[in-house]
């Protein structure tokens, strides 16, 4: 790990504002990511700014119906809060099917969000990769792919978005808000946060600099049945090679994101239509452009069989 | 240079006291080491530290207060080695910083139980051989009694059919909780069963 100053953040603006001012500053909360990337040296902050004393650690009622979760809820508390049990069950279900029970106890809703890709050669400073090193190259294109991208992808990158939970966010139509350096206040949807690869797949969400998330919404209940189905390499503690969240209406309408195949939560207007149709006709809408690799063409049938099994369970 | 004599050079670099909320460390030329103050509880008994501010928590014990009962696997948060409780909560030590625990309450498998008196998990653990090696043994038992606090609790899991009614223990349960817990001698069936005896004693 290279040498940091480090401070406590005051205020959620104080924060900003010093992210902006300081020459490489990263906000630490849970760590759980960001402290694994700078043991290897892929993130090498000189100043880290430690958001936990801020009073963003609750999950309140919004004026709407919904809820505003703070960006420093953790992931054991908001996956077990009743509420998000009882209405956004998707949500509570992604939750508890990422990482381990030490991991949610620390991680935190906005670190989850901003989590950095799992792919193997950004993992491994010996390797060309462009998300890691602008302009060095893709070592995944032709490496060991089984874990990546088949939709969403690019020439530059391949890479996979690993959350479960961001999916999960995905399919509730949830916002993003955040603070500017300058105190300034916006609110970004949930599929306008991440960035897709193309050239500079270095480039993964819309934050400027500075800008610190301070909550997550959810917009009122919608009902239905909730369902994540993670398929893994293992039963538990594995990213997902494929993930389905879902909400089903009786009348078989409904709303679906996939996790594991692209580079951010892929969710497609298109698919939706199509789903009271049936898992093939929605997942053809959902890959439709593909770009598989030897290693990851599997990931095609797989999310259509996933989707089918999505679709029956809801059926009951 | 190795890690002693880091930590000496960073004991050679002038610090800041940082006091609790909004404070900084003192900025320091590119790439020196930077040094903090942290104070915590550790199984009860408080303690001042000043650390590289690399520091992780689980450096901080083991180097730093000696107290090398918490083990060091992959320090990269995948095998649970590192586990200790904070505040209640079990955690990974290896990824978290120790300046980012101040007035923590930290217990860790030295205080759980003594030789003479042990924990009821460790005289499960002993008496139905839930290890072999037993280098993850700290980190499994550590886990397992926050994990049946949390059950307690009832956070539910993966495994948990229904999210909206109170966990029921099972082998499923503990299995699912104890994935972040990995022991390469392969005790699980061991450990399940030491884990399920002390659930049913607490219950």
């Amino acid at each position: 790990m290279r040498a940091f100053t480090y401070e406590r953040a005051g205020s959620s603006q104080a924060a900003a504002a010093a992210a902006a001012a300081a020459p490489s500053a990263k906000f630490i909360a849970g760590g759980t990511n960001l402290l694994d990337l700078m043991k290897l040296q892929i993130e090498v902050p000189t100043h880290l700014i430690d958001v936990n004393p801020l009073k963003l650690d609750r999950i309140e009622p919004t004026q709407e119906g919904g809820l505003r979760i703070g960006a420093l809820v953790r992931n054991t508390a908001l996956a077990s809060d009743e509420r998000v049990r009882r209405d956004y069950g998707v949500l509570s279900r992604a939750l508890l099917s990422g990482a381990s029970g030490q991991l949610r106890n620390r991680a935190t809703t906005a670190g989850n969000l901003l989590q950095r890709t799992r792919c193997p050669y950004f993992y491994d400073t010996a390797q060309p990769c462009n998300k890691r090193q602008p302009g060095s190259g893709c070592s995944a294109i032709d490496g060991f792919s089984r874990q990546l991208g088949v939709v969403g992808v690019s020439e530059a990158c391949i890479a996979t978005h690993p959350s479960d939970m961001a999916v999960a966010m995905r399919v509730l139509d949830a916002k993003v808000e955040t603070v500017k350096p300058d105190g300034a206040t916006r609110t970004i949807p949930a599929e306008e946060l991440h960035r897709l690869p193309e050239a500079s797949p270095h480039l993964e969400t819309v934050l400027e600099r500075g800008e610190l998330i301070t909550a997550v919404t959810l917009p009122k209940p919608v009902g239905g049945t909730h369902i994540y189905r993670k398929v893994r390499d293992r039963a538990s503690y594995a990213f997902a090679l494929v993930s389905v969240a879902a909400i089903v209406q009786r009348d078989g309408s409904g709303r679906v994101a996939l996790g594991g195949v692209a580079p951010k939560p892929w969710r497609i207007e298109q698919a939706e239509a199509e789903l009271p149709r049936g898992a093939k006709a929605a997942a053809a809408a959902l890959l439709d452009g593909a770009r598989t690799t030897k290693d990851n063409a599997f990931k095609l049938p797989l999310v259509e069989r996933t989707l089918g099994a999505v679709l029956s369970e809801a059926r009951g | 240079m190795n890690r002693r004599d880091l930590m000496a050079a960073a004991g050679a670099c002038a610090a800041l006291p940082l006091t609790q909320g909004g404070a900084r460390s003192q900025p320091a030329p590119a790439g020196k080491p930077v040094k903090a103050e942290v104070s915590f509880t550790v199984n009860g008994r408080k303690h001042a530290l000043d650390v590289d501010t690399r520091t992780t928590l689980l450096d901080a014990l083991r180097e730093h207060l000696h107290m090398t009962g918490t083990k060091k696997g992959c320090d990269h948060g995948q095998c649970g080695a590192c586990t200790v409780i904070v505040d209640g909560q079990r955690i990974n030590s290896c990824l978290s910083l120790a300046v980012m625990h101040p007035d923590a309450e930290i217990t860790t498998i030295e205080g759980l139980g003594t030789v003479e008196n042990l924990h009821p998990m460790q005289a499960a653990f002993v008496k139905h051989d839930g290890f072999q090696c037993g280098y993850c043994t700290p980190g499994q038992i550590c886990s397992s009694v926050a994990m049946l606090d949390e059950i307690e609790a009832g956070i539910p899991s993966h495994v948990t059919s229904d999210l909206t009614v109170s966990v029921t223990l099972s082998e499923s349960e503990i299995r699912e909780r104890m994935s972040g817990n990995i022991c390469r001698c392969g005790a699980y069936s061991n450990i399940v069963e030491a884990i399920t005896e002390v659930a049913r004693t607490r219950a």
